[in-house]
């Protein structure tokens, strides 16, 4: 980036040379000294077409967003012609607010003054009454010229090389020199590269054969996606005239990039897998404790994601304008911190231990109400957790309404990173990177703290561990709590990439089981593998079939199939107890 | 768990009373106008789900089986009646059509080959019992040989029913999609909206529920309901003893499966409407929720359970809509903790409570803790 702004100034510059060039030739107004909105207010005043349109296309010695501003104006009908007495017309723009016939009060456009008459008074025009300055097809092609120009040399470098990438559009030879001559200067790698493709892509219809056959081989040596359509065109036109070089060519080219595109594909797919499977992984994680190393069936564990997803709506609104609420009639405001908009993106960060202490409580509520009665009965447990899940889903509902509500994530959220043709989504990665760092949080209480030393002491064996002084009762309470917690995380993770509802969890709550049985109950890492597995079979399934549906279903089957293989899923907890 | 021989005798003679009066009484008081259409109808319905909560019963109750594919095969068996009587509507449709409208609809001419045996009353009915029997063979095949039991068993049912209602969701499969089927007109030849053809369906449920309870109770009490039991209590002990208990379960889920078709396939004409929203594993876990709280490992608790459940839930869900799920959430964890034998239990529960005060009235002083009002068996 550094090194990219030291050059944007050599690039206008020398834009500035080669545009300038290009336009003496058009335009007998070179080396005009006005400033760009005295020219545009000339042009807009002059009144030969031919006069508008190269008064327009000297602007190409002076390419700048500015320009592209006011022609926007002029074509918008913002700009309006005023002619006073003497006959002489006056481009000016409306401002301020209208008066009670109608009309305003107007500034010249070409230097921004308010428009005097004759006895110095300020002119104010009816926009009914007085004509705006009209363009025709000729003069806006003339505009998009320079405003393609002035794009070429935007500071911004998305920006420039999306007007590089559109240059190619149309194969126009003419564009190749202004392109050619901003391949010398510019510095930026993938600007470059954009520049590299657009000049091959305009190649392709060179007039010289040799010209053409280089395009194509250099193309497929850029792998160059833009290019695949018209590449295959030329192919079936060179077929069709026998240029036995430009087939052979094209055809190396087409190969080239087709296998480009399935390796993107399939990085891709992988790539969606490995997000679709840490989410899992997520979701699953806080089960993988409550259900793999306790044995509680907890259906209400989707309903402890929806408490974590709550919690981070209720922090992300106490950030910002606060919170009306009304359960049960009631009536409940929570009152905001109206923070700016910079402070507001890090509320993620306090919704993150805060979701998780909320389920964690919540957690912690249920076991002792309900589910420290349930231990030794685990099918019964799966009913209790349910009637509880409907509670909690219709408390929800009660408190937040039953519609969705919005949860905004963090702009750097929104954004991506593309290598080579990879599209990783910034959301995505944030997906892995959030499971990555779940897995070792987990990981490290079960195993490096002596609360997990506690909880996989009872866990192995309850009675020994009782016996050994362990107070069992307040290590299943701890335990429990600990996995509703993770839940809670998984919520406000979840309110991140999709909708936040009363029904959040039910959507989940059937993969997250799946996850843990094929992972081997009681192994976390197991679930680990598990989870990727399954998010990365259901993109290939979603890629190769093109039908997200019966990927799904294709996966459930497979499961089923798999535990016929592996009953007891992929890592087995060795015993030598039965059931 | 022995019976008295007493409470026994009243078994049999309120089960023949309440069987005279569901298929005799009631249709006979509706024709004369002491009963309304709306409300005979709204029985058929809770028989329905009667019949599938015995379905439920006997796997759960009876065999240690907790399935939550219930409800699939309940759809199913409704799918499959459901397309003869969309091809019983005829030209009568919205697009005076001889296809279904919703095959109209997606742009069809003709009728899919898959379909067109279902204008045979009879290939409709051998259906509901085949296609769901089928799928549960295959299922539980698979499920019981790789020795999936307890809670692993239902989290696949579970799964089973989810990618089924996924499945029936699509338009693809050319079975109504979101939709599903409604606006039936006849059935056999009659008139569905005339009060005296659902007098009939109303009828055939009752006997139908008749017929499974006498025949689940023979079931039950032969000899392959006493190894269906100890499958329930100690699965390794029965297997140790040199019984297939595969080939039991797996038979038991194919029975239930279809008891429960069955119970859809009648459930459909009387409700006038089948889509894949009733396949969720939500509706699974509903009717669990009434075996439980009727009582499970009994034949009458379930049906209890069932009518009693449906019947506050119609009241309930007009009178405090808000509300009705925390009702039905919060009695189901009350009872899941409470009444581990549900309602046909409560009884039971209580002799067992005043035998123990009239105990401890002997012993005085008590020196225990307060013991908890459950057995904590499972």
């Amino acid at each position: 980036m550094q090194n990219f702004s030291v050059s944007l100034r050599t690039i206008r510059f020398h834009l500035l040379v080669i545009a300038g060039l290009m336009a003496a030739t058009t335009s007998k107004l070179w080396a005009d000294e006005r400033s760009i909105r005295e020219i545009i207010a000339a042009a807009v005043a002059a009144p030969a077409p031919a006069d508008q349109k190269s008064l327009v296309l000297s602007l190409k010695s002076k390419p700048s967003p500015e320009a592209v501003i006011w022609f926007e104006k002029w074509k918008e009908g913002e700009i309006f012609l005023h002619s006073d007495a003497a006959g002489e017309t006056t481009p000016v723009l409306l401002s301020g607010t209208p008066g009670a016939d109608g009309s305003f009060a107007t500034v010249r456009m070409s230097d921004g003054a308010p428009l005097l008459g004759p006895d110095g008074s300020a002119v104010r025009i009816n926009p009914k009454q007085v004509d705006f300055a009209d363009t025709d097809s000729g003069l806006r092609r003339a505009m998009k010229e320079v405003a393609d120009l002035a794009a070429l040399a935007d500071p911004d470098t998305a920006k420039r090389v999306r007007a590089i990438q559109d240059s190619a559009i149309g194969q126009k030879q003419e564009k190749l020199p202004a392109l050619l001559l901003l391949k010398d200067i510019e510095k930026d790698p993938i600007a470059l590269r954009a520049l590299d493709e657009s000049i091959s892509i305009i190649r392709l219809r060179s007039a010289e054969a040799a010209e053409r056959v280089a395009a194509c081989t250099r193309l497929g040596e850029l792998n160059s996606l833009a290019a695949h359509a018209t590449i295959k065109t030329i192919l079936a036109e060179a077929e069709a005239a026998n240029d036995k070089e430009t087939i052979a060519a094209a055809t190396r080219a087409i190969a080239a990039i087709d296998r480009h595109i399935s390796r993107v594909n399939a990085i891709g797919t992988a790539f969606r897998g490995l997000s679709l499977g840490s989410v899992l992984l997520v979701v699953a994680i806080g089960l993988a404790i409550t259900f793999g190393l306790m044995g509680i069936i907890n259906m209400a564990h989707g309903e402890l994601i929806a408490v974590g997803a709550y919690t981070t709506y209720i922090i992300q609104n106490v950030f910002a304008t606060g919170l009306k609420l009304s359960p049960f009639g009631m009536s409940l405001s929570i009152p905001g911190m109206n923070l700016s908009a910079s402070v507001m993106d890090l509320y993620f960060v306090v919704a993150l231990p805060a979701s998780f202490l909320a389920a964690a409580l919540v957690g912690l509520l249920l076991e002792r109400s309900v589910i420290q009665f349930l231990y030794r009965r685990p099918l019964e447990s799966l009913l209790a957790t349910w009637g509880i899940s409907l509670v909690l889903q219709q408390l929800f509902r009660l408190i937040f309404g039953a519609n969705n509500v919005q949860v905004s994530s963090p702009t750097w959220l929104s954004g991506n990173w593309t290598v080579n043709d990879v599209v990783f989504g910034w959301n995505r990665v944030f997906v892995i990177g959030f499971a990555v760092l779940i897995i070792v949080i987990t990981w490290l209480v079960l195993n490096k703290t002596s609360l997990g030393l506690l909880i996989r002491a009872v866990m192995q064996n309850r009675s020994m561990a009782a016996c050994m002084g362990v107070r069992t009762e307040r290590v299943n309470m701890m335990t429990f709590s600990f996995g509703c917690g993770l839940a809670g995380l998984a919520g406000a993770f979840l309110s991140q990439i999709g909708n936040v509802g009363p029904s959040l969890g039910q959507n989940y709550i059937v993969d997250a089981f799946m996850t843990v049985v094929v992972g081997g109950v009681g192994n976390i890492m197991g679930t680990v593998i598990s989870a990727l597995g399954i998010g990365i079979a259901d993109q290939s399934l979603q890629q190769y079939l093109g039908n997200p549906v019966i990927g799904k279903i294709l996966v459930l089957a497979t499961i089923i199939l798999f535990l016929q293989w592996r009953p007891s899923g992929l890592f087995v907890t060795r015993s030598r107890s039965l059931d | 768990m022995t019976k008295s021989p007493i409470t026994g005798r009243i078994n049999v003679s309120f089960l023949i009373a309440a069987a005279f009066f569901l298929v005799v009484v009631m249709p006979a008081l509706n024709a004369f106008g002491m009963i309304e259409d709306f409300t005979l109808n709204l029985w058929g319905k809770y028989l329905c789900y009667g019949i599938m909560a015995i379905s439920i019963d006997l796997l759960w109750g009876y065999t240690g089986l907790l399935s939550l594919g219930q409800a699939l095969f309940f759809t199913l068996g409704g799918y499959m009646m459901g397309m003869h009587l969309m091809l019983m509507i005829g030209k009568l449709g919205q697009y005076k059509s001889e296809l279904p409208d919703f095959l109209v609809f997606l742009g069809h001419t003709q009728l899919p080959a898959f379909w067109q045996p279902f204008y045979s009353f009879p290939f409709a009915v051998a259906m509901v019992i085949l296609v769901p029997a089928v799928i549960a063979y295959i299922f539980g095949y698979l499920a019981f040989r790789s020795r999936i039991k307890g809670v692993y068993f239902s989290i696949l049912t579970q799964a089973l029913t989810y990618g089924a209602a996924l499945l029936f969701f699509r338009n693809e499969l050319l079975l109504g999609g979101n939709n599903g089927f409604t606006d039936f007109r006849t059935i056999l030849g009659s008139d569905l909206r005339i009060a005296a053809t659902q007098r009939w369906l109303y009828i055939a449920t009752a006997l139908l529920l008749v017929a499974v309870v006498v025949v689940c109770k023979w079931l039950t009490h032969s000899r392959f309901g006493l190894i269906q039991r100890a499958i329930r209590d100690s699965e390794n002990r029965v297997l140790f003893s040199g019984y297939a208990t595969a080939n039991y379960k797996l038979f038991i889920f194919v029975v239930s499966a279809i008891i429960a078709a069955l119970a859809g396939a009648l459930f459909v004409p009387q409700v006038g409407i089948i889509n894949p929203s009733e396949m969720t594993t939500e509706k699974s876990l509903e009717a669990v929720v009434w075996v439980a709280l009727g009582g499970r490992g009994t034949l009458v608790g379930p049906v209890v359970g069932a009518i009693s459940v449906n019947a506050l839930k119609s009241w309930a869900s007009r009178a405090y809509p808000d509300l009705w799920p925390l009702i039905l959430g919060g009695a189901f964890v009350l009872v899941v903790i409470f009444m581990p034998k549900g309602m046909v239990g409560i009884p039971n529960q209580i002799q067992t409570i005043l035998a123990r005060i009239a105990r401890k009235k002997q012993i005085e002083p008590p020196l225990s803790r307060p013991q908890p009002t459950t057995p904590t068996d499972s």
